[in-house]
Order: structure tokens, then C-alpha cells, then sequence
């Protein structure tokens, strides 16, 4: 292939890839109008949330060139956390922080293992996601724990009080977040830094980097965003469920990959992991409103995280 | 003094890795450490790095103790360590790379990105290369600009010692002119320079001083100007080596084992033939990019070849289409110049590793006899001078040296008519080279046929029947060693 049409893929993939499972569907459910409406809009952003808000996490650990499996278990516990509070009759707000801090301290105990007890990142969180997901049973009595309305139940929803916030005010904050996040990983040093130490790990510790004290910041800072998926999840279901979200976290992890974000470290972005939570959320949508069962929507989307990476290959060449 | 260090001693449990290393380098003095492979310098130079902690002895740096607790610490006193491997990060930019670890901020951690193009434009133009963009992507810069944006970091981060580990050993000779010009600039900046390499000719090229180690001890200190080779050598390895290559006994040819027509392997291989005899020695040189390596895998079924006809004992395959297993079956073995990435299984026993192209012979109804693989492993690493604390051991445990001698173990093990050597003796020290020359010159005796591929020239003249050159993807025709000069050789590599 020629370095040309690599580099535009390089750039313009994930966003090609969007447009055209928009355009496909729009077309194949024989009403452009109202899978493209704002309504419909609506319901896909809302449903995207929580995967975003992994994704952004979940980027930074990936361009580190680590990996985090518990992000799934990560979002059930720190739902249960904050329902928890909530149904003892705690402020909305507190029980919001609660759960990020607890995504968070998930995260820094992850780095700690990877870091003090050197185990690769893939078995730590393969372990993390048994014991928080067990820990979020064991906190909940092994039941959803129902939370009282509160303004935390109105964060994901669909349509939005007041009206003209148009989008849900998960969805806004998603955005602001997202944004912050692509300042930090790209002007800032920390940011940079995560970079280096995924584009060459043995360089970044030689070039003086306190490598063990910047993944204990990179963990802790995606558990945060964990956290707040786990809030997010909560709201939607309006429940604290211990055995919710199973499997999210490779939904979290293809959403970077859809994106361009290398799992052999150094490459990623948060605007691409963007597009690539929104690419599957579009094909979830399409695939429910053309009534196609839900295996389809399985085979589709396991085909395009093969795609994507297949794609990744190429614009890397051949070795 | 730059750079003064005395008694420095390390050990990592039973094995003692330094045992009283003393020298001192002084400002813009290029100082080489010259020593065989597990002499101790490459700890030497992780102590100096900060990166490992001597157990005794003190080091100095401009007359101020020195005791670095981390890489970070040893930056701030002004030591950069140059990797043997380029320590570079691909996916950033020239000014990252050059800057990381000390990159200009603004408030709030900011990454101050006008002042970070700004200072590595300043250093990339006062070393000489205004050409380099400080924006550029080094993942996508040829290696030679690659080196000198790792130099670079070593300039802004105004290095009053620097360290070079083997930095050439990837680099072809004109890359070596340019380096050693870079080297130079940095001791004539004031610099100290500590230099670590194989190739003793080019070490005297570029360095002043030298310091021979043994064993983790400093046996010799003096000018480089003062001693020749064969000083140096005699002290790096404690004895005189009067004989580095084995004396071949001169005897008729046999016939022709392994013969190559035509063979076009695009996009580097323009054209090789070639014959091979039993009991021949057929060395091969060629300039990196030379498409020297890339003939030796088309001919094993590596790379795909387009044209050419490949005879082995006189049965006839064509070049294309080969593939390794074919190859293996027809009798010939190969040993690839890589030997980390598809020489050698790291991970796994030295053991397995001997045996592994040919585990029929250990093995019954498919079960790996493992008494039988240990006692077959050991007769070859016995052969072949392999130092191991036992054949369990995991090739990866064991020095560079070792490592190759495994490599070529393993192709004596599987027997083949016909052997490919791709730099057999790269990165190994003096004693293991001698020792894998050895090892070589008794299986062309055993009427095998040999192609030794190499860079290096001494060990060409030294141990093959024949030579010829490759030249941008051409190969010459082999003549006997006799009619060769390295001048000659030298010219027929650069010539079009």
C-alpha cells in the first residue's frame, strides 16, 4: 500500500467507518428521516455514554500500552456503591463522588499490582474484574439496589428536563470531558508522557520518567471514568445491579481499537475512541430499528473490530 | 576529571558481575571500554546510568560524588546513557524525543510546544543537522537521523558524561562516519565520552584512552596509540590468542553440494549464482542494504523470490515458491543474523532450543525422550563451547555469546548437507567468535558445505576457501580468498 493512502487512512478511517454505518442505515431502514431525526440522535447518544465514558479511561490506558479488563465489573461495583448510598437516604451528589473515587481507587490498586507486584496489566485487571464484580454481589446482597428519584436518575435519560438541553446532561458532560481529555493527553506534559511510555516503555524509564509513578496516574485517572460510567449505568437502569454491564469492557476496548488506538501502545486518540463508541452505537440502533435479532448485531460488530485492526495492520505495513 | 571511578563492584547473587572496576575520563577525552561479552561493562555503564546500584566503590563526576539512585538523578547530574538499542519513541515528534523528561512547561503543566521546537531547533542546528525537523515523526526518519536525534537528547540535556553502548552495531559504515563526526563534536564541547564496542579497528578510529576489563576487573589502562591489537586482545581475554581462526588443512573440493542460478528475489536481490562444495568455505560480503541477508532468506524460503533455480546435490528446485520446511527437508540449515527476533526461541530451555529442528531424534511415537534431548543438547553445547549452568536453562538467561553458540548448535544438531550463515559471530565476544570459527571450519572438514554471510571482513580473509561480493543487490563471482585484498573487497562492495 502506498504511504499516501496509509496516512489518509490513518486519519480518516474511524471517521469514514462512522459516516458510512450512518449512510448504510439510513438508507437500508427505508426511513432516512427518522434514523437520522433528532429524536433517534437522542436515543443513541444516551445508550453511547457509558461505553464513551469508558473509552476516554480507557484511551489513556491504551496509549500507555496497558490494557484494563475490570472496566465491566469496575462500572457494576461503582454503581452499587452510589445506589447504596442513595437508598440510605445520602445526597445525590456525595453518592456521584463515592462512585468515581471508588473507580478511581479500582484503577490504583490495578497500577499497584502492575507496578509493585509486577504482573502485566492484562492478568491484574483480569483479576480485578473477578473481585470487583464479586465485591459489587457481596455489597449488594446479591440484589439490584433500588435508589429513590433523585436528579441522578435524570443524568443518562433520553429526553432531557428542561427541554432546550436537547441531549441528555450525561451526554454534555461526556462531551466536556472528552474534550478536556484530548487537551491533556495532547498539550500537556503528563500527556505527552503517557505517549512516550507507551511508544517505548525501556526509553521513557532511561530518559528519566518515573514510569511506576505515571501508571499509577494513568490507572487512577480512567478508574475515575469508570466511576462515572458506573453512575451513568445506574441512572439508566435506575438501580444499583452487581451483575450489570458484563463484557463492557471489550465493547470499552473495541471503541478505542475502532478508533486507531494501537494496543501495542503509542498511538490513540480520544476524538477517534469517540467515533468509535458512536460507530457501534450507530450499528446497535440501525440493526434494533431494521428489527434484525440480536446475534446479527453480535456478527456485525465483531467483524468490524477485526476489520478495524486488520486496517490498523495495513497502515502499519507489512511487518 | 569528568569522570573518575574506583573500586566499583557488583554482583547479582552468586555471579559477580563487577569486581573492582577503576579508570577516569577526562573532558572531551573519548575513553573506550573494551572487554568480551559478560566482562561487566554494560553494568558499568547501567551504574553510570543510575540504573543499577554498585555494592562497593565510588564514582566521581567533575570532582563531585556520584551516586545516582535513578535514571532521573544520573540526567540531572549531566550523564547520558546511549543505548545499544536506539532508545528513541517512535510515535513522537524529534522535539519530544529530544526533550522528554525535560520538557519545557508552562503553567499548569502545560506543554510549552513553541519553546520545545524552539530549543530543539537550537541543538539540532548547533550540531550540524539544520535538516531535521524538529515536528518530524522519528518513526518515520531513517535511521541515521534517528541516531543523531538520540545524541541530540544527550546535547540539550547538556551531558558532561556520555555514555555509548555498542552504538554502531546497527549502523553501516558511512552512518559510522557520521556518528563518529557527532562523537567528536561532543568532545570537542567538553565532553567526556565513554565508548563501548566489538569492532576494535573502528574503537581506534574514535577514542583516545582505553580500559580493558576482565572478569569485572580493570586489567589495563593506557593510550590507545600505544598498544596494538593483538595487546588488546590478549588482555581482554587473559591469554594470547595467536591463532583466532582455526588452520584449515588445504584439500581438493569436493563436488558441488549447493549451487544457485539466476535467483532474483525483488525487490533488493538483483541477481546471485553461485556454487558451493563439500568441505568449502564460500564467504559472502556486503554493506548493510547490500541485499545480502535478503539472498540468504530467499534462498531458505524466508522472503519470496521471482526468478532462479536452486540445486541441491544436484537435484533441482526452483527459487520461487520455496518455503523453509521445504528447504529444512532438502538438507539445508540456516542461521538467521537476527538472533532475538527469529534465531532462537528465548523463552525456552537451551535444551530445546539445540534440538528443535530435529526433535525426531529424540523423540519416539511423537513423545519427546527428555533424557535423551538433554544428553544430545549437551554433546552439542559441549561441541560448540556453550556456557550454561545446565541444558533446563532458559536461552534467554544466558550472554549474547552463548546465545549464538546455541544457534549454531542447533544447526550442527540438525546435520543439514548445506549451511547458511547470516552473520554468525555478530555481537558475540573474541573468545565465543574463536570458538564458533571452530566450530564452523570442523563441519566444512565433516564435508559440509558452508555459506558464511558476514560484514566483517578480518573473519572472511580468516576462514573462508572463497569470497564474493554483493553490491546493491548484485553478486559477484567467488574467487579464492588468496586473490581477494580487504581494499579490493571494500571497492567491490561500494562500486557500482
Amino acid at each position: 500500500m502506498k504511504a499516501k493512502t496509509r496516512a489518509w487512512l490513518l486519519r480518516f478511517g474511524p471517521f469514514v467507518g462512522l459516516a458510512a454505518v450512518i449512510l448504510i442505515f439510513a438508507f437500508a431502514t427505508g426511513a432516512p428521516e427518522r434514523y437520522l431525526s433528532a429524536n433517534n440522535l437522542r436515543v443513541v447518544l444516551a445508550q453511547t455514554v457509558i461505553v464513551a465514558l469508558g473509552a476516554i479511561g480507557m484511551t489513556l490506558i491504551i496509549v500507555s500500552g496497558g490494557i484494563d479488563l475490570s472496566v465491566g465489573s469496575a462500572i457494576a461495583l461503582t454503581g452499587v456503591i452510589a445506589a447504596l448510598h442513595l437508598r440510605g437516604g445520602g445526597d445525590p451528589f456525595v453518592a456521584t463522588m463515592l462512585s468515581v473515587v471508588a473507580g478511581g481507587l479500582i484503577g490504583l490498586v490495578n497500577a499497584l499490582v502492575i507496578t509493585r507486584l509486577r504482573v502485566v496489566p492484562f492478568i491484574a485487571t483480569l483479576g480485578m474484574l473477578g473481585m470487583a464484580r464479586g465485591v459489587a454481589k457481596w455489597m449488594a446482597d446479591q440484589q439490584t439496589v433500588n435508589v429513590p428519584a433523585t436528579w441522578v436518575n435524570q443524568l443518562a435519560v433520553t429526553f432531557p428536563t428542561p427541554e432546550w438541553l436537547t441531549f441528555a446532561p450525561g451526554v454534555w458532560l461526556t462531551v466536556a470531558l472528552a474534550v478536556a481529555m484530548a487537551f491533556v493527553l495532547r498539550d500537556t506534559v503528563f500527556g505527552r508522557r503517557v505517549f512516550a511510555l507507551g511508544s517505548n516503555e525501556a526509553a521513557a524509564r532511561a530518559c528519566g520518567i518515573a514510569v511506576p509513578r505515571l501508571k499509577l496516574l494513568v490507572y487512577s485517572l480512567a478508574g475515575l471514568f469508570f466511576g462515572l460510567a458506573g453512575v451513568m449505568q445506574m441512572s439508566r437502569l435506575r438501580q444499583g445491579d452487581p451483575t450489570v454491564a458484563i463484557g463492557t469492557e471489550l465493547d470499552v476496548i473495541a471503541a478505542v481499537v475502532i478508533g486507531g488506538g494501537s494496543l501495542s501502545g503509542g498511538e490513540g486518540s480520544i476524538l477517534g475512541s469517540m467515533i468509535g463508541a458512536l460507530t457501534m452505537a450507530f450499528l446497535r440502533n440501525g440493526t434494533q430499528q431494521m428489527g434484525w435479532p440480536n446475534y446479527v448485531q453480535e456478527i456485525i460488530i465483531g467483524a468490524i473490530i477485526v476489520a478495524a485492526v486488520a486496517i490498523d495492520r495495513l497502515r502499519h505495513g507489512r511487518e | 576529571m569528568a569522570l573518575h571511578i574506583t573500586d566499583v563492584s557488583k554482583r547479582f547473587g552468586p555471579t559477580v558481575a563487577l569486581d573492582g572496576a577503576t579508570f577516569s575520563v577526562a573532558p572531551g577525552e573519548v575513553h573506550a571500554l573494551i572487554g568480551e561479552n559478560g566482562a561487566g561493562k554494560s553494568t558499568l555503564l547501567n551504574i553510570l546510568g543510575g540504573l543499577l546500584r554498585p555494592d562497593r566503590g565510588s564514582i566521581e563526576v567533575e570532582g563531585r560524588a556520584y551516586a545516582p539512585g535513578s535514571p532521573r538523578e544520573a540526567r540531572e547530574r549531566g550523564i547520558a546513557l546511549i543505548h545499544q538499542e536506539l532508545s528513541l519513541f517512535p510515535h513522537l515528534s524529534v522535539a519530544e524525543n529530544v526533550l522528554v523528561g525535560t520538557e519545557p512547561r508552562r503553567a499548569g503543566g502545560l506543554l510549552d510546544r513553541a519553546a520545545a521546537q524552539r530549543r530543539t531547533r537550537e541543538v539540532l542546528a548547533e550540531f550540524g543537522h539544520p535538516d531535521i525537523e524538529a515536528s518530524a515523526q522519528v518513526g518515520r526518519l531513517p535511521i541515521a537521523a534517528r541516531q543523531v536525534v538520540e545524541i541530540c537528547r544527550a546535547v540539550a540535556s547538556r551531558a558532561r558524561v556520555v555514555l555509548m553502548d555498542e552504538p554502531t552495531s546497527s549502523l553501516q559504515r558511512q552512518d559510522v562516519e557520521r556518528l563518529f563526526a557527532l562523537i567528536r563534536r561532543l568532545a570537542g564541547a567538553g565532553a567526556a565520552v565513554v565508548y563501548i564496542s566489538h569492532f576494535l579497528e573502528e574503537t581506534r578510529e574514535i577514542a583516545d584512552s582505553y580500559t580493558v576489563l576482565r572478569d569485572g576487573r580493570s586489567v589495563a589502562t593506557g593510550r590507545l596509540a600505544e598498544i596494538a591489537n593483538e595487546g588488546l586482545i590478549a588482555q581482554m581475554v587473559g591469554r594470547t590468542v595467536s591463532e583466532l581462526y582455526p588452520a584449515r588443512p588445504a584439500s581438493a573440493p569436493g563436488e558441488p553440494a549447493f549451487e544457485v542460478r539466476g535467483l532474483v528475489a525483488p525487490p533488493v536481490v538483483r541477481s546471485a549464482s553461485f556454487v558451493v562444495r563439500r568441505g568449502e568455505i564460500l564467504g559472502t560480503f556486503g554493506l548493510m542494504g547490500s541485499g545480502r541477508t535478503e539472498m540468504v532468506r530467499a534462498l531458505y524460503g524466508l522472503a519470496p523470490a521471482g526468478e532462479g533455480t536452486v540445486l541441491v546435490s544436484g537435484r533441482e528446485t526452483a527459487a520461487a515458491g520455496a518455503t523453509a520446511s521445504q528447504r529444512l527437508l532438502e538438507g539445508i540449515g540456516y542461521v538467521s543474523e537476527d538472533r532475538k527476533g527469529e534465531g532462537l526461541a528465548l523463552p525456552m530451555a537451551v535444551a530445546d532450543n539445540i534440538t528443535l529442528t530435529r526433535l525426531s531424534t529424540c523423540a519416539r511415537a511423537g513423545f519427546v525422550n527428555a533424557r535423551r534431548q538433554s544428553e544430545q543438547a549437551e554433546a552439542q553445547a559441549r561441541a560448540v563451547g556453550v556456557r550454561a549452568a545446565s541444558m533446563e536453562q532458559p536461552v534467554r538467561a544466558l550472554s549474547g555469546g552463548n546465545q549464538q553458540k546455541v544457534a549454531v548448535g542447533r544447526l550442527l544438531h540438525q546435520d543439514a548437507d548445506v549451511l547458511l550463515l547470516d552473520e554468525p559471530t555478530r555481537g558475540v565476544d573474541i573468545g565465543s567468535k574463536a570458538q564458533i570459527y571452530e566450530a564452523i571450519a570442523a563441519a566444512a572438514a565433516r564435508g559440509k558445505a558452508v555459506l558464511f554471510v558476514s560484514s566483517y571482513l578480518p573473519e572472511l580473509f580468516g576462514l573462508c576457501d572463497r569470497l564474493a561480493v554483493m553490491s546493491r543487490g548484485r553478486l559477484g563471482d567467488a574467487r579464492p580468498v588468496a586473490e581477494w585484498t580487504p581494499a579490493a573487497v571494500m571497492e567491490a562492495a561500494i562500486g557500482a
